[in-house]
């Protein structure tokens, strides 16, 4: 019944988004024997979704640009709560991860002088976002892969196999992560194709499973999100943090079916679409924050000279961070003047020539020409807020991506703190080419610095097989229930219950609907055999699924504010109290996260304080903004308060 | 408009199957992929369909739709009129694996013959300078998603198994013009299209053209170009006569 396919590598990476593939890259390089798992086909991942662009101070558009003008955008745009080590990396380092995709093919559209173009975008001060078109997400992985190929044919022509230090287990899912005394020792999961089973021993593991995204009901992301990661990571013994901050990008498709939920780039907004409301408004001047006062046009003259002349006139309000817009298209339904299917329009097509809309935003056009029937160059855009991205994950050191547990590192979505409370737009690409890189290197430097290979339980990997094929025995006594009927009870509660805008009735009932889902789970019943079954397929990850569902409503119960991706009703305003501590979510001691406990182990989330800025990082900013954020006690150290002058 | 649609569906496995009929609900504004989710849920819970982002940029749910190779995330059910039955079947120049399912691992071994991007070696990272508009040809190329319709179209190998090993289809040869025409490329690839992966069997026929997702003049700005190179190469008799007499000396 259990017979399973066994590989042995240096590190395997889980995952062939940009960050996984990123990561694998960066192992081989250094002369690990790699592998990578990825749940679909090579080069299929959710990366390809990605439009707008890939954020880099390399200045190419606008010179004054730099790393520190990044990293306070970044600092921004999470309000204060990233990692400040991460945010510094990735500004630093995004331009040279950037101009490396050139020498793996990329081809990014191009400035007049010859270099790489860069577009504007929300809450990015200046041109930043390296991109072409709007299908930028492709060319990204498209290069990565591309670039693993080009490593295997090295090996390939130096030991006549390609698979020799670098091999891809195309359409496999992982299930579980195998121990050695705490330590990482390899993964055990199935092959889709053939249902088998397969255990890769390997000292180290880099997660990059992406987001959470499928536990909600209108989501822009792929099937493939299910949190995988969190909830591997979870059980392997390692922390998740900030787990209440889900970003909804502001403009998905709320009409028709076939789109829901799918993506309007930023893009648009950045090139002159504007929202509207059903009376014609461009309401987004209404809903500048206080914290942004000053920094965005405050007329629709102002905000339309922007496009033209960006020196002497501040941008338009539509590019306010994505949790801003979101709140503020959701209040416009909220209040009656929303469009006839729940969302606001989204208008490019009176404000530009059909050419140039075509020029610009291909992908765009043709995307929404095909599968919907709908022409945005002639007529407004329906589009409302639609789950997006996760900037809570697991627990990771800022320059290794190493988590709690020993071999176990993270990278891109499932990795936390370099978002902080929101993320800014195009800060995922380069968050992906930089920290998948970094994690990799970690991963390598940990093997290498290894006296001993922990050794996988072999009991282990028979407990991972009879949990897995637990769908496939009807449990005596109860209810078989249907796991696509629970997929959409899970995504209903989360999307009603833990939404954009959260309250304390709200989110108790939503983890007392989780508690029945988690009984339920538990006789889920699948028919058929194990080739090739989505019906087992989404069996398995619904556990995934209802543990990090858990972890956001526990998390997001608790912190008693407003901030980014986390919206109190009950709680509307920013509390600086709250902005120096972080949740941390982790299994409870008693709730067994191996293969003899619940189907979904028991977890509980708890409060720490977070790590704080370095002081010449701290002194990029003016005292008055940091004010805004911070406790006065926090800011004693800033130069404005110690009597020097800001750098700022 | 909801009404009840009429769907065949093929299913089976490497050992064979059938077409199978099935009564199932369909909504206004849904696409193909959208009635076969519904029938998971509702009556062929093990149905196997590879799909992913649903949004036509991954290019995963390759399928045939009535006999012609098409996305089924990007297949209107407002193109069928409601009493139409729809016929869904697996690509047919790859194996089956199951259902809707096939193995597309004959792409990934081609993908590995073409030789990778070449850059000059006197250019560190951050110095490449490219125009617009010499970037814009190989860019018509790079929106490829890997949809694999063209290599399924594709007669050379569609009906013909015994022409896969020499042929690497449109898709491969639209990389080979990619990095062909890429403004910084170094490496020669004209020789390699004709004699490695077969150029010379593709005989222009434009169905590849016809069923790219992405629009991609497959035909007429790859395939032809490469050809004109080949032939400029190998048939220009001015070329010829200076390639014998230099090759003599």
């Amino acid at each position: 019944m259990t017979e399973t396919e066994r590989h042995d590598y240096d590190v395997l990476v889980i995952g062939a988004g940009g960050a996984g593939l990123r990561a694998a890259i960066a192992a081989r390089e250094r002369g690990m024997r790699t592998a990578v798992v990825c749940k679909s086909l090579f080069g299929k991942a959710h990366t390809v979704m990605a439009e707008g662009g890939c954020a880099a101070a390399m200045g190419n558009v606008n010179s004054n640009d730099s790393w520190q003008v990044h990293y306070r955008d970044t600092m921004r745009g999470g309000k204060f709560l990233n990692s400040w080590r991460m945010a510094e990396l990735h500004a630093q380092e995004a331009p040279d991860r950037v101009w490396e995709l050139e020498t793996y093919g990329a081809l990014f559209d191009r400035t007049d002088d010859g270099r790489i173009h860069q577009r504007n975008f929300g809450g990015h001060t200046y041109p930043r976002l390296a991109h072409v078109g709007d299908r930028t997400g492709l060319e990204l992985i498209r290069s990565l892969q591309q670039r693993i190929v080009a490593l295997q044919q090295e090996d390939h022509a130096a030991t006549g196999d390609y698979e020799s230090h670098l091999r891809v287990f195309a359409e496999c899912t992982v299930t579980e992560l195998l121990t050695d005394d705490d330590a990482i020792a390899g993964a055990f999961g199935y092959r889709r194709e053939s249902g088998r089973f397969i255990e890769i021993a390997a000292p180290a593991v880099v997660l990059a499973t992406g987001g959470i995204g499928k536990s909600f009901q209108v989501t822009s992301n792929s099937w493939e999100y299910t949190g995988d990661g969190h909830a591997l990571a979870l059980r392997a013994g390692a922390n998740l943090v900030d787990m209440e901050f889900v970003q909804f990008h502001p403009t998905g498709m709320v009409w028709p079916p076939s789109v829901k939920g799918i993506l309007v780039t930023e893009g648009v907004r950045g090139d002159g679409g504007v929202l509207k409301n059903s009376e014609g408004e461009r309401f987004m001047f209404r809903y500048v924050p206080e914290v942004f006062t000053g920094q965005y046009a405050q007329s629709e003259e102002e905000a339309d000279r922007w496009y033209e002349d960006q020196e002497s006139n501040r941008r338009t309000p539509d590019l306010l961070p994505r949790d801003e817009v979101a709140r503020a298209i959701n209040t416009e339904v909220k209040e009656g003047r929303g469009s006839p299917h729940g969302g606001v329009y989204l208008d490019i097509a009176s404000r530009m020539e059909s050419e140039e809309i075509k020029r610009r935003l291909p992908s765009m056009y043709h995307q929404f020409k095909e599968l919907a029937d709908v022409d945005i160059t002639a007529e407004a855009m329906e589009v409302g807020p639609t789950c997006h991205y996760v900037m809570g994950g697991i627990e990771v050191d800022p320059d290794t991506g190493r988590s709690s547990v020993p071999g176990l590192f993270a990278a891109g979505e499932c990795a936390s703190g370099m978002h902080g409370s929101n993320r800014l737009g195009g800060n995922s690409l380069s968050d992906l080419l930089v920290f998948g890189r970094r994690a990799g290197l970690g991963a390598a430097d940990h093997v290498e610095a290894l006296d001993r290979r922990p050794a996988v339980d072999e009991q282990a990997v028979g407990m991972a097989a009879a949990r897995a094929l637990e769908p496939f025995d009807a449990p005596p006594g109860t209810t078989a229930e249907n796991p696509y009927t629970l997929h959409t009870d899970l995504q209903q509660t989360m999307n009603d219950l833990v939404g954009i805008i959260r309250t304390d009735a709200e989110m108790i009932s939503a983890l007392e609907r989780l508690d029945e889902l988690r009984d339920r789970v538990r006789d889920v019943v699948v028919e058929g055999h194990r080739q090739y079954n989505p019906g087992w397929h989404l069996a398995l990850d619904l556990r995934n699924m209802l543990l990090v569902g858990e972890a956001v409503a526990t998390s997001a119960l608790l912190r008693t504010e407003s901030r980014g991706g986390h919206t109190r009703d009950d709680y509307p305003d920013l509390d600086p109290a709250w902005r120096r501590r972080v949740l941390v979510t982790h299994l409870r001691d008693d709730a067994d996260g191996g293969t003899r406990g619940p189907v979904v182990p028991r977890l509980v989330v708890e409060p720490a304080e977070r790590a704080a800025m370095r002081d010449d990082l701290l002194a990029l900013f003016e005292l008055a903004e940091l004010e805004k954020y911070y406790t006065a006690d926090e800011l004693a150290t800033h130069p404005e308060r110690s009597g020097e002058r800001g750098t700022a | 408009m909801t009404y009840t649609g009429r769907f065949r569906v093929w299913r089976g496995d490497a050992e064979g199957g059938a077409l199978h009929d099935y009564e199932v609900e369909v909504n206004e504004g849904e696409v193909v992929l959208d009635v076969l989710h519904r029938l998971q849920a509702t009556q062929t819970p093990d149905l196997a369909v590879r799909w992913n982002c649903k949004a036509g940029k991954c290019g995963s749910c390759s399928a045939e739709i009535d006999g012609r190779p098409r996305l089924l995330c990007m297949t209107r059910m407002s193109a069928f009129a409601p009493d139409d039955v729809v016929t869904v079947t697996p690509m047919r120049t790859f194996p089956v694996l199951r259902d809707l399912v096939t193995d597309v691992s004959f792409n990934y071994a081609k993908a590995r013959e073409v030789p990778s991007f070449s850059p000059p070696a006197d250019l560190a990272p951050g110095e490449y300078r490219m125009q617009q508009v010499d970037v814009e040809r190989s860019q018509e190329f790079r929106k490829c998603i890997e949809c694999f319709l063209c290599q399924d179209v594709c007669h050379v190998v569609r009906d013909h198994e015994e022409n896969k090993e020499a042929f690497s289809g449109p898709r491969f040869l639209i990389r080979i013009a990619e990095l062909e025409m890429h403004p910084l490329d170094v490496a020669d690839r004209v020789d390699a299209a004709q004699d490695e992966h077969g150029l010379g069997r593709c005989n222009i026929t434009k169905c590849c053209t016809e069923v790219c997702p992405e629009g991609i003049k497959i035909t007429d700005n790859a395939l032809i170009p490469m050809k004109e190179r080949v032939a400029g190469r190998r048939y220009d008799p001015l070329v010829w006569l200076g390639r014998t007499i230099s090759r003599r000396r």
